[in-house]
């Protein structure tokens, strides 16, 4: 097959900081490689550099066999470079057309445009990727995994030559991924050439054709997928093995431990009801389901965001009545976001700043100030604790790695040792090599006895980490699976409403 | 019960809903005061409405593209005052007109480079203009309004075509141009990615840089022409003029359906808006309701305007939206 792009010798630093070193790489016509490595690997520059975000300080590209030189990602896409970024780029207060065509739009008479066209070419676009979304749709009303969607078919409109997914499947729902990977395939087959950038080894595995490790900003391995397993490409991933990336859970006899949370018929108008469920002292419980299952709704909602309109929680036995995330975190609840950007963290503050800001009471002295002698020396012994690793305290928590910051969540938490800890997508956008520290951080803070909720859209992380699941389906909890029980057939039944012992309905 | 999705599109629509607004008020308000539908009253609020209505379509332009101005005001007295003194100092009409433009022209250049090149806070910059600009119309004009202005440049803000002051027709005409621009042209419609997502905006290569400056251009030569109008209106060009206008054009635009978080507005809505306020103090005057209740009665519409709107916090609207 011939090669659509090449590069050679890629280098590219910030400052001292060595991001990328000497990286060479060839893509194929019709192939998708599977580019991997750990957050701070180097990925997101080399990403940069191919689409033109950045200028290589050294090396070479290759396109069709020429050489080029991109000064703006209108370059790149211009030869043939198309790149969907992790965040968004859409507009939402405009349509569906307006997106796919950004600053693309059909004209006539000059510079006026042709409405009818625009909406022509989008609904076939659409037609073509088979979404169910009209063109004339505001991208405010979509769900955020449409809006991805949206997002990758404005990319695939340009008819690019190599397409670069970032991370293009962590807001999608199974069966959005299992078009998307349709779509893949048939583009494939057409010729179009694929940088799949995922955090998702599976998915490596079952999209792409060749891997791509990179590590501290070396190119480390480049091999056919067909020759690797799982725990060949952690392994090179981190550079190390990782025996069991979920860690070992401790013998623990639950039934003999007291109920630490009890949530009974509680209902929330308007999107569930009458849901009971308990966590004992020392439990991992996960609470798995798709994405709009409900399952964060329910949990916001446990934690007064809103407040649930009837029912009953207990803490310890004792009833608690919870109106608003204060109340929450005073009767012994914390739940951590699955949004850390936008409701998580305070991105433009210090990692010092965020780490107090659930119990600022701790860290303030009589007069009502903030000592900022306690809340440093508790910020570089937590930033230890948690291998939180080239920053200060100082530094804002928007600059550090997805792992990092999800750390910093962490940190925030639970050094205020709330009962039970809610965590939400707890590893969603973090490397391997953090997974495992965050998984081992749970399962410690499980142990010296507290409950967890962990509600995760990753199947292998709910079975790795918990002693037992829910399953919700369509705001109800339909399954509840003991670790014996487990099996990704089982959970994914469930989850579509389908006793996977009777085969009947759940509702 | 489902609506047909085209008339729930439409209700959705703030024209829509503000152009129901406006018919109940006036249908009410004939049946309140019998001064109230006459023809003269009528072109009244129109004409009181002129510079208002000129200068809100440049601010829902900006708004759109994420920006502001709170310079107009200022820009609304440089007009009207640098093209007074080039007339009295002899420049013929036509030429004193363009010049007195191209001024305000400069103080849009201005606003749009500190904000698009120096990255200063629209707000903050703006703001320091309003000063520096109303520092200037009174430094050139030591302070003294231009009187007795040539009747060749004051017909331009007295005379009548097809039995509407002329004025008024300039307004609706404007309405009109750019409201079918704004809508349908390739090159402004850029300023509404640019204000909903600037980032996307630049990396689907729109020159958000020029696209910023430009929209800046546009409000104040908008205000300079309004400006202009006034002083032909009244034959004199007041050093105090436009004070505090920038405050009713914002209202105004966000009545209109413009939004102060960039991506929304429409040059109908700007028009609406403007309208409804001149209905608006209108009919209050002719109710003889006290001139002191006329800024409560408004900012309890804006505040109305905006929860019809649908505010809502933002965790709940996030989750709407998942």
């Amino acid at each position: 097959m011939a090669s659509t792009l090449k590069a050679s010798g890629l280098s590219k630093s910030f400052g001292t900081f060595k991001a990328v070193q000497d990286i060479s790489l060839e893509i194929k016509e019709g192939e998708v490689l599977a580019l991997l490595g750990e957050n701070g690997a180097g990925k997101s520059t080399l990403t940069n550099l191919l689409a033109g975000v950045l200028s290589p300080d050294e090396g070479e590209i290759w396109i069709d066999g020429n050489e080029t030189q991109f000064h703006s990602p209108m370059d790149a896409q211009a030869a043939g470079v198309s790149v969907v970024f992790q965040e968004l780029t859409l507009a939402a207060n405009l349509t569906v057309a307006e997106n796919i065509f950004m600053n693309r739009q059909p004209t006539r008479w000059g510079n006026l445009i042709d409405w009818r066209k625009l909406r022509r070419q989008s609904r076939e676009a659409l037609e073509r990727m088979q979404l169910k979304v009209r063109p004339t749709d505001l991208v405010a009303d979509l769900s955020i995994g449409q809006r991805q969607e949206i997002e990758i078919l404005k990319a695939i409109t340009s008819n690019p030559k190599i397409m670069i997914l970032d991370e293009p499947t962590s807001s999608l729902t199974e069966d959005e991924i299992r078009l998307l990977f349709d779509n893949i395939r048939r583009l494939k087959a057409e010729g179009m050439s694929f940088v799949y950038i995922t955090h998702h080894l599976h998915e490596v595995f079952e999209i792409s054709d060749r891997v791509m490790v990179l590590r501290d900003g070396r190119h480390i391995a480049t091999r056919p997928t067909v020759e690797l397993d799982e725990n060949a490409i952690i392994s090179l991933m981190v550079g190390r093995e990782i025996q069991d990336l979920y860690g070992t859970p401790s013998a623990k006899n639950l039934a003999a431990k007291p109920v630490i949370f009890r949530a009974e018929n509680i209902s929330l108008d308007g999107q569930f009801e009458d849901l009971s469920f308990a966590v004992r002292e020392t439990e991992i419980l996960g609470i798995s389901g798709l994405v709009g299952a409900g399952r964060s709704e329910m949990a916001l909602s446990l934690f007064g965001m809103p407040h649930l309109t009837s029912g009953r929680v207990e803490i310890d036995g004792k009833p608690a009545t919870i109106r608003s995330p204060g109340e929450a975190m005073d009767a012994g609840l914390g739940y951590l976001t699955e949004d850390r950007k936008n409701i998580g963290l305070f991105l433009s503050f210090p990692i010092r700043a965020n780490m107090v800001s659930t119990q600022l009471k701790r860290f303030t002295n009589r007069l009502g100030a903030i000592e900022g002698r306690k809340t440093m020396a508790f910020t570089q012994e937590a930033m230890g604790a948690y291998n939180i690793r080239n920053a200060t305290p100082e530094k804002p928590v928007g600059a550090l790695s997805g792992g990092n910051q999800q750390k910093t969540l962490f940190t925030m938490w639970m050094s205020k040792h709330p009962r039970v800890l809610i965590v939400d997508e707890p590893t969603r956008g973090v490397d391997v090599g953090a997974k495992s520290e965050i998984y081992a951080r749970i399962r410690e803070f499980a142990d010296s006895g507290h409950g967890v909720i962990v509600i995760s859209s990753d199947m292998p992380e709910i079975m790795g980490l918990c002693d037992r699941t829910l399953v919700m389906h369509q705001n109800k909890i339909v399954g509840d699976l003991n670790a014996e029980d487990f099996s990704e057939e089982r959970i994914l039944s469930f989850a579509a409403g389908i006793n996977p012992w009777t085969k009947e309905t759940c509702l | 019960m489902k609506m047909p999705p085209l008339l729930k599109r439409t209700l959705a629509q703030r024209e829509a809903t503000l152009t129901l607004v406006i018919l109940v008020m006036v249908v009410s308000m004939t049946f309140a005061s019998p001064y109230f539908a006459s023809w003269l009253n009528a072109e009244s609020i129109l004409l009181g409405m002129t510079v208002e209505g000129m200068i809100t379509i440049g601010m829902v332009i900006l708004l759109v593209s994420g920006g502001l101005d709170l310079s107009v005001g200022s820009t609304v007295a440089l007009g009207g005052v640098a093209t007074g003194l080039l007339l009295t100092a002899g420049v013929p009409v036509p030429l004193a007109i363009g010049l007195g433009l191209s001024v305000c022209a400069m103080v849009g250049l201005v606003n749009g480079v500190l904000i698009a090149f120096f990255d200063i806070n629209p707000f903050i910059g703006t703001l320091g203009m309003l000063l520096v600009v109303r520092g200037i119309v009174l430094i050139i004009s030591g302070g003294q309004s231009v009187l007795n202005l040539p009747e060749s440049f004051t017909a331009i803000g007295q005379s009548k075509l097809f039995g509407l002051q002329f004025p008024i027709i300039f307004l609706l005409v404007l309405t009109l141009v750019w409201d079918v621009v704004m809508r349908n042209s390739r090159f402004m419609r850029q300023s509404y990615y640019v204000g909903a997502n600037e980032k996307a905006a630049r990396v689907n290569g729109i020159n958000v840089e020029l696209v910023k400056v430009l929209n800046y251009v546009i409000i104040s030569v908008l205000a300079g022409a309004a400006g202009i109008f006034f002083a032909a209106r009244l034959g004199t060009a007041a050093v105090t003029v436009g004070t505090g206008i920038e405050m009713k054009v914002i209202t105004a635009a966000i009545i209109g359906g413009a939004s102060l978080s960039g991506g929304t507005g429409t040059i109908i809505g700007a028009f609406l808006g403007a309208l409804f306020m001149g209905i608006l103090s209108n009919s209050l005057n002719l109710l003889g309701i006290d001139i002191y209740w006329q800024n409560f009665i408004t900012g309890v519409t804006l505040i109305l305007a905006i929860l019809a709107g649908g505010a809502r916090p933002n965790w709940l609207r996030r989750k709407a939206a998942a």
